[in-house]
């Protein structure tokens, strides 16, 4: 059985503690950066409350790229990635954490953008559906996907790849119960779970260095 | 600029098949190089790569963000609405209601069988159902129209509801509609019923229901509305940007000319996106007043609420059939609702009971209400699963009182005809004896059926699992030509192809199988195709992709138009050689006489191509053969197992035979059917709306998490598709008969019959939740 000792709802490794998110909820966006490198808190902004509105300088750590923007401290990390920087391979599908569509990676583990707030993200490592291309190649896990089509209308897809690729990267030799389990947090209207179980299995593969083709667009 | 000879890239060549001369019909494919095959999906790179662009994520330029106020009551009239302090926050551009001129439009709501029509506003002063319009906002973030929303202040007169369809019609329900609750009640009756009892040797009668589903679809419903001077441009999640186009021109008072509706990437319809929502309409008058674009997204909540369902079902089957199994009568009553309007609450549930079976005497009769509640839209083969439950659930008992196996009584009663159908044509073809008997032999049905019933093997000790198998049949009442349909095919002077085609992928693979097509008879790879669809301003005109017609409508239209293209190449070639066209022969990119082999050119090189830059091939779909009906056949079998202290079922394994003519792509037909099989998991085991029918009239479950979807943990572990691949050049020039719908008609009740098979109780109620099958189980233990 997999088990995420931080949760895929919980908190990630560094710099999205329980504790620094209260801490940003309570005493305003200069605080923020409480326990991140990027951004100090200047002691004297301890009791500076900022409006639901009032937007703050935030740096977020991208697929490599750091973006610096401005944001509400309510905006999800959904949000930012897909209407601020137009990262919009992160999908929307509840807003309230059900079917896993808009998952990414933080800190390695996946977790749901929806349910996740920008600010919180400060000084993680995020990584989207975007991230895991080379170039113009596609990764493993994408690579697999393609394979076995493991997708109908392609929408929860980045999710499930997200799910898959975190997975892999805590688990490299998953059993079948481990993937089922591994992308039971993204639903599939279209059901084609079956296919995603058979390219979780060849990502496997590709990821060992199996036959890795690029998946060039020709 | 000159082409760098190291990077131009070349199309690859095939051989194909024979080019029929203007007028004549194409042969049946023999030996297929493309089609048929086990091909990844020509947009498949960018479904994984996050670059396909779906409507929801379009992103434009100074674009606004659009938002509803929903009534938060099943039954009320908005007395006074006031807007002002939602105007006056920051972000708020504008804020529209039934108040604002522009936006005082009808807003029509119709159903097609039986046709009926009535009109509401788009900003209804009466909200006949929880979620209908009553106000919109355009503002700067998404964050900012929803505060919007919670300052707008409604007051509402809340009037009595009724939202129980079981109790629509009983003295003194509130009418929904002036013209009461009755929507109609249609009758239809064949040979003579109380004769055909009266020859009965057995006699079964049992209700049956099954509950409203919700089609959420993993891409939100919405749109983003573009104003450039009076031409609008719509990028809607939708399966027909046609439909899109045609509705919203006349709910605008727009010429068709002045709409463009974009949907290249759609993130799944099920039948929920056959038409436009008032959000359509509400985000282009939002757009045009504020002279800027809008973005307007459903929340998921409203998405269950105003987009549509599977009407809830209530039905009475009465059954004879004599000892040797000959079906003898069925009288076949139901009441169904669309809702608050008319939207084919009872459409087609008959059409199971009416066409599968052979029964000479057959009597339905169909009700459709009004309720308080969201009006429907077709779900994927809307009526069928509802029927099927039914049906197949009294064939099973019928099998079991007359001691014979449920796959016999089903092969003793397979009809050739359309009995339904007025003059009752022949089926062009029917694989229902062979979905049955092969499916049956695959699954290994009898060696499975004598092991169930029994505490099962793995059960360490305590007794509570038992194992049943059930089984089920289908079919679906289309699946052929539903034209017009026009496709066209540019072969540039490179060899190189593009396929321009009106429809939409819904994501059952579209796109694919016509590249296989003009693959196949072009002789280039698939992935080299370039493909334009589902754009009203620059592909062609074809109905929505539903009613799995859109493969037997589109494909032979491909086929026609990778033909035309041929033909003028020969004609091209024949010119340039100073042969007759009838002499040529297109093999692997070049084209040769057959007489004389030192007579040939490659299509790279006809000077006419060169020349002219590009040839046009053109191509439509004939209607299906006069007087014979087009219609897929389907069995599915699976093997359950059920703890009987718990009521929890464990799908173990299913099984799909399925005629749906040639299989087009084995990936994406595999991946339809394994599809259809969760889809129909969820109706019988976890899906139903929840609608509070005494205090409230509000929908209980309006989320993913309290209602529930197959996840990957709820799939069988071993899926298997069995194709029943029955050929006939009268399906049309490709052989292919409809997949999408066909492969979640039988599930539900297939899974109903294996949970009897296993505990001996009949769950006539869906979902088979386990509080309703403990509760049974109880029941019958008090019972004794």
């Amino acid at each position: 059985m997999v088990d995420y000792p931080e949760g895929k709802h919980g908190e990630g490794r560094k710099g999205i503690t329980r504790r620094s998110f209260l801490t940003s909820m309570g005493v305003g966006a200069l605080a923020v950066g409480a326990s991140g490198e990027l951004l100090a808190a200047p002691p004297e902004a301890e009791q500076a409350v900022a409006k639901a509105d009032e937007t703050t300088r935030v740096n977020l750590l991208i697929n490599g790229s750091r973006h610096t923007l401005l944001m509400e401290p309510r905006w999800t990390l959904l949000y930012v990635l897909r209407e601020q920087i137009g990262l919009t391979g992160t999908k929307v599908g509840c807003e309230r954490g059900e079917c896993g569509a808009c998952t990414v990676l933080i800190n390695n583990v996946p977790r749901y953008a929806c349910l996740t707030l920008a600010m919180e993200c400060e000084g993680a490592e995020i990584v989207t559906l975007e991230g895991l291309m080379k170039g113009e190649d596609l990764g493993p896990v994408q690579q697999a996907f393609l394979e076995h089509d493991a997708f109908q209308c392609g929408y929860c897809t980045p999710g499930q790849v997200m799910a898959v690729e975190g997975l892999l990267r805590k688990h490299p030799s998953p059993t079948p119960n481990d993937i089922r389990k591994g992308v039971s947090g993204n639903l599939c209207r279209c059901g084609a779970y079956a296919h995603i179980f058979k390219a979780a299995r060849r990502a496997v593969e590709l990821k060992a260095g199996k036959e890795v083709s690029g998946g060039s667009k020709s | 600029m000159a082409a760098n000879p190291d990077k131009e890239k070349k199309v690859e060549t095939f051989p194909v098949p024979d080019t029929p001369r203007p007028g004549e019909a194409p042969q049946p494919w023999g030996k297929t190089r493309f089609v048929g095959k086990p091909l990844p999906r020509v947009d498949a790179y960018e479904l994984v790569s996050g670059s396909a662009v779906y409507s929801s994520d379009v992103r434009l330029p100074n674009m606004l963000y659009g938002a509803i106020l929903g009534c938060p009551h099943p039954n009320a009239l908005v007395k006074r609405l006031d807007t002002g302090r939602a105007e006056k926050m920051p972000g708020v551009r504008f804020v529209i209601s039934g108040a604002t001129p522009e936006a005082n439009l009808k807003w029509p709501y119709r159903q097609w069988r039986p046709p009926k029509e009535i009109s509401g506003k788009l900003f209804d002063p009466h909200c006949r159902f929880e979620g209908d319009a009553v106000a919109a906002v355009a503002a700067e973030t998404p964050y900012q129209a929803r505060d919007a929303l919670r300052a707008i202040t409604v007051e509402y007169e809340v009037l009595p509801f009724v939202v129980d369809e079981r109790k629509a019609l009983e003295a003194g329900a509130p009418p929904v509609q002036d013209e009461g609750n009755l929507v109609q009640t249609e009758r239809y009756e064949r040979g003579d019923v109380a004769k055909g009892f009266t020859e009965a040797d057995l006699i079964l009668e049992e209700n049956y229901r099954t509950a409203c589903e919700i089609h959420t679809p993993m891409e939100l419903h919405g749109c983003v509305a573009h104003w450039e001077g009076d031409r609008l441009t719509l990028w809607e999640s939708t399966q027909g940007v046609f439909a899109i186009q045609s509705e919203i021109a006349a709910i605008l008072g727009l010429p068709l000319a002045k709409i463009r509706v974009i949907g290249h990437y759609m993130g799944g319809g099920f039948g929920s996106k056959l038409q436009p929502g008032k959000y359509t309409a509400i985000a282009a008058l939002l757009a045009r007043r504020a002279g800027r674009p809008v973005k307007l997204i459903l929340s998921r909540e409203e998405t269950y609420l105003m987009v549509g369902n599977r009407p809830p079902c209530n039905m009475r089957l009465k059954a004879g059939v004599k000892k040797n199994g000959t079906l003898t009568a069925l009288d076949f009553s139901l009441l169904a609702t669309g809702g608050a309007y008319p939207a084919g609450g009872t459409a087609l549930v008959d059409w199971q009971v009416r066409d599968l079976y052979n029964c000479p005497n057959v009597r339905i009769e169909s009700t459709d209400v009004y309720v308080n509640a969201g009006p429907a839209r077709p779900f994927r083969a809307p009526g069928h699963p509802q029927g099927s439950w039914a049906l197949e659930q009294m064939m099973d008992a019928l099998a079991k009182s007359l001691k014979m196996d449920p796959v016999e009584l089903r092969v003793k009663n397979v009809p050739t005809v359309s009995q339904g159908r007025d003059g009752q044509p022949p089926y062009v073809t029917s694989g229902l004896k062979q979905c049955l008997e092969e499916g049956a032999r695959a699954f290994g049905w009898k060696d499975a059926r004598g092991k169930t019933g029994k505490p099962a093997a793995n059960d360490s000790g305590k007794g509570d699992l038992r194992r049943g198998v059930g089984m089920a049949s289908g079919l679906w009442f289309a699946g052929g030509a539903m034209p017009p349909a026009t496709i066209i095919i540019r072969m540039f002077s490179d060899g190189s192809v593009n396929l321009n085609m009106g429809a939409s992928d819904l994501g059952t693979g579209t796109k694919t199988v016509m590249a296989c097509v003009a693959a196949e008879e072009l002789g280039v790879p698939p992935e080299s195709i370039q493909i334009e669809n589902a754009d009203t301003g620059t592909t062609q005109y074809t109905r929505p992709s539903g009613g799995s017609k859109t493969v037997p409508t589109e494909s032979p239209a491909v086929r026609a138009a990778a033909i035309h293209v041929k033909q003028q190449l020969l004609s091209m070639a024949a010119e340039e050689l100073k042969v007759d066209p009838s002499d040529l022969t297109l093999m692997d990119g070049t084209i040769a006489s057959r007489s004389d082999s030192s007579k040939s050119v490659k299509i790279s090189a006809l000077a006419g191509l060169k020349k002219r830059g590009v040839i046009i091939g053109i191509g439509s779909r004939d209607p299906d053969p006069a007087g014979k009906i087009v219609n897929p056949f389907a069995a599915q079998f699976c093997e359950v197992e059920v703890n009987i202290k718990t009521g929890e079922v464990k799908i173990l394994r299913f099984l799909g035979a399925h005629d749906s003519g040639r299989v087009m792509n084995r990936l994406t037909y595999d991946n339809q059917v394994f599809g259809g099989i969760t889809m129909g998991i969820g109706l019988a085991m976890t899906e139903g709306r929840v609608l509070d029918g005494t205090q409230t009239g509000k929908m209980l479950n309006r989320n993913w998490y309290e209602y529930k979807l197959p996840t990957a943990l709820d799939v069988p572990t071993e899926l298997v598709s069995l194709p029943i691949e029955l050929l006939s050049p009268e399906i049309n020039t490709t052989g292919a008969k409809g997949l999408g719908e066909p492969v979640t008609i039988p599930t539900a009740a297939a899974i109903a019959n294996a949970v009897y098979d296993a505990t001996g109780i009949r769950v006539t109620a869906s979902p088979i939740s386990p509080m309703q099958l403990c509760k049974l189980l109880s029941e019958r233990l008090k019972e004794g």
